[in-house]
């Protein structure tokens, strides 16, 4: 999977947890709670919706590392790594 | 509540010592029943110093009376930014800056006791605006900035606002939809503008009016009584409710920021309520800064790293923070913490919903210290219920009454009259004797609401809680429908009104799903007008609607689709059977049901 699919992926998953966002708005180095209405319990949503899609393991710990899709997708491609090669 | 039981009920009660055993510094309340019989309101009055010229009022307490004495210099706000920005407020710059914008007001031409509003993120010009405010004797109305355009139109035009102090972000997002709808504001002061924020007509600077404002500013006379603060709470029906507090209210956030989260000159005091909400005015910002002492503001959200971080680095002493976020924090372990020295936390306190044994337990486990839940209202203005550092700390209880304040459980009869359940153990309505300084003095234009809170001498709160044989109290559950999720109370009413303004929706219940986390999420139960069939992108379209025009606090988190609704033979949707049928309990009493 390459950063372009995970992208995709991360947005199409954010707007599960998010339905009123229109992807073309969302700034990618932005953080998402300075520009989406979102709480800390759709944080969360967002966290164990990751999970489920990429089958990552997403703590909750790792929170401050989630926190713009740039930094998703970042963080996405690093914990995918290793399981591509194995 | 089966901790709860055990504890009404059996001899093995179980009791985590409220203080850490000598420590240096000395709780302000060390007997509790000794420092209570002897306690009165007119003499905590004593504590605070009064206007020069006569009367009371907030910001002077505050802030001018340390600005002027030794403590001026003395740290008052330790703001830390989002971006890792500190910046520090003295006592005498954050007197200078309330009077700046006091004359802001004046130029302005805003009136005593006309409102002036705030919707803005924990930012420094939310601290300034409010002292300011009070001290140009108008009425303060602080909305939690993640509300959504509906909320705070509704709670805008309830209080007749008049001057609006928010941020060119949030004025975009959720007044302009708006705006038209406000025929009484006639200011707008934008915060934190930039060149990159563009024109934005008819709205003016903040900080440029500050600029240009003098420094120095006298208090008028004012009255106790005066009205100084609006806070916007939520019932089972109907619109918000708009809770009037007065200025000697002061004299409760005093008193019991000393006495309750014992604040001492010296501490480093962290509150991290939103001041959107009363918890985050009345010990976000008042009662740390009538006592003294250093006030941490996070502008941030919630971050387990960070929050642990900012207990570290600013060497907080005393920590006053929510349920919620507690367990969070649990839900992480206690690997977060690894590493990190915290030696100058002294004492740890809760407030919002109820605080469970284990998140009691889990702050000795964690910190050293129990966390301290107590309990109050938006409606009483201050701490009424609280566990004490001189009292063992019953986990899971909400504590004993504080000093001045009369509580019981009574029963509320229907013909209007009030017994008194003193027998130990049993469940009733949890009630004050009216008269404490910062008890709310009427909902804003709604007196019969108002008087209905009140029968047989008592104050009713609404809540259902029972007292144990030594006098704790542990709290029961709600009379009414009302949600209590992450700390904060949201009607059903206002966001099923919301959820009915969608083309496909004929009818909404909303219920309060109970949560591991949040202790209840919003849940909207939803049937279909004619011609629409349940689906997912049907349910999203609906989540996203609410969520536009409530904000994601206010938004359900979950919407289920039925064919209709159960409702009584009026016609009233039956919230309750659609609660204990998500709950899986017996539907009770259904003979006034009209479908099922």
């Amino acid at each position: 999977m390459n950063d372009d699919d995970i992208r995709v992926r991360v947005i199409k998953t954010l707007c599960e947890i998010v339905p009123e966002l229109e992807p073309r708005n969302l700034k990618p180095a932005v953080s998402l709670r300075d520009q989406l209405d979102i709480d800390s319990m759709d944080f969360l949503n967002f966290l164990i919706a990751l999970h489920q899609e990429f089958g990552v393991d997403v703590p909750e710990s790792d929170a401050g590392k989630l926190g713009s899709v740039d930094a998703c997708v970042d963080y996405l491609a690093q914990a995918l790594r290793p399981l591509a090669q194995t | 509540m089966l901790e709860a039981e055990t504890s009404a009920t059996t001899t093995a009660v179980e009791a985590i010592a409220g203080y850490p055993v000598g420590h240096a510094v000395v709780p302000n309340l060390r007997d509790y029943s000794a420092f209570r019989s002897g306690f009165s309101w007119d003499a905590a009055r004593g504590d605070l110093e009064g206007l020069p010229g006569g009367g009371l009022n907030i910001a002077h307490e505050a802030v001018d009376r340390h600005a002027a004495g030794k403590r001026g210099e003395h740290t008052a706000l330790r703001w830390l930014g989002k971006n890792g920005t500190i910046q520090d407020f003295s006592y005498a710059k954050l007197s200078a800056l309330s009077n700046r914008f006091a004359n802001v007001l004046q130029h302005l031409g805003v009136a005593a006791g006309e409102r002036v509003y705030i919707l803005a993120g924990r930012i420094p010009e939310l601290y300034i605006a409010a002292l300011g405010a009070w001290k140009n004797r108008s009425v303060v109305c602080t909305l939690f900035s993640a509300f959504g355009p509906e909320p705070i139109r509704a709670r805008m035009a309830l209080g007749d606002a008049r001057v609006l102090i928010t941020t060119p972000a949030l004025y975009q997002r959720k007044i302009v939809p708006v705006l038209d709808q406000l025929p009484g504001l006639r200011h707008v002061l934008l915060a934190g503008r930039s060149d990159t924020d563009g024109d934005i007509p008819g709205a003016l600077d903040f900080a440029q009016l500050l600029r240009e404002a003098g420094e120095h500013f006298g208090i008028a006379p004012t009255d106790p009584e005066d009205p100084a603060l609006l806070h916007f709470t939520s019932g089972t029906t109907g619109t918000p409710k708009g809770a009037v507090h007065v200025h000697q209210a002061v004299v409760t956030h005093h008193a019991t920021g000393k006495l309750v989260l014992d604040l001492h000159a010296d501490d480093i005091f962290w509150c991290t309520a939103d001041p959107g909400w009363v918890t985050g005015t009345s010990y976000g910002i008042i009662a740390p800064l009538t006592n003294g002492v250093t006030s941490i503001v996070d502008e941030a959200d919630f971050d387990a790293e960070r929050w642990y971080q900012i207990l570290e680095q600013h060497r907080v002493s005393v920590w006053y923070t929510a349920p919620t976020a507690i367990r969070m924090l649990m839900k992480m372990g206690l690997a977060p913490l690894a590493g990190r020295k915290l030696p100058a936390l002294r004492y740890l306190a809760s407030v919002g919903e109820p605080l469970n044994p284990e998140a009691v337990r889990w702050g000795v486990k964690a910190f050293g210290l129990p966390f301290h839940d107590n309990w109050w209202q938006t409606e009483t203005g201050g701490i009424m219920i609280a566990n004490f550092p001189a009292l063992d700390v019953r986990p899971g209880s909400m504590g004993k009454p504080v000093p001045g304040i009369d509580a019981a459980i009574v029963r509320h009869n229907a013909d209007g009259s009030v017994i008194q359940l003193d027998e130990p153990g049993v469940e009733g309505e949890l009630a004050l004797r009216p008269g404490w300084p910062s008890m709310f003095r009427g909902y804003l234009n709604e007196e019969e609401r108002y008087r209905k809170c009140f029968a047989g001498g008592w104050y009713l709160t609404g809540d259902l809680a029972r007292r144990d044989a030594d006098g704790y109290y542990w709290f029961v559950g709600r009379k009414d429908d009302v949600i209590k999720t992450s700390g904060h109370l949201i009607g059903p009413f206002e966001v099923e009104s919301v959820l009915l303004e969608h083309p496909a929706v004929a009818e909404a219940g909303v219920i309060g799903k109970p949560d591991p986390v949040a202790l209840e999420v919003v849940k909207a139960f939803v049937a279909l007008k004619t011609g629409y069939a349940p689906g997912d992108a049907l349910k999203k379209d609906i989540m996203a609607h609410a969520r536009k025009r409530l904000g994601a606090v206010v938004a359900p988190k979950e919407i289920d689709f039925q064919q209709s609704l159960p409702k009584t033979r009026s016609g009233k949707i039956m919230r309750r059977l659609l609660k204990a049928r998500e709950l899986g309990l017996p539907e009770g009493d259904v003979s006034t049901l009209e479908s099922m």
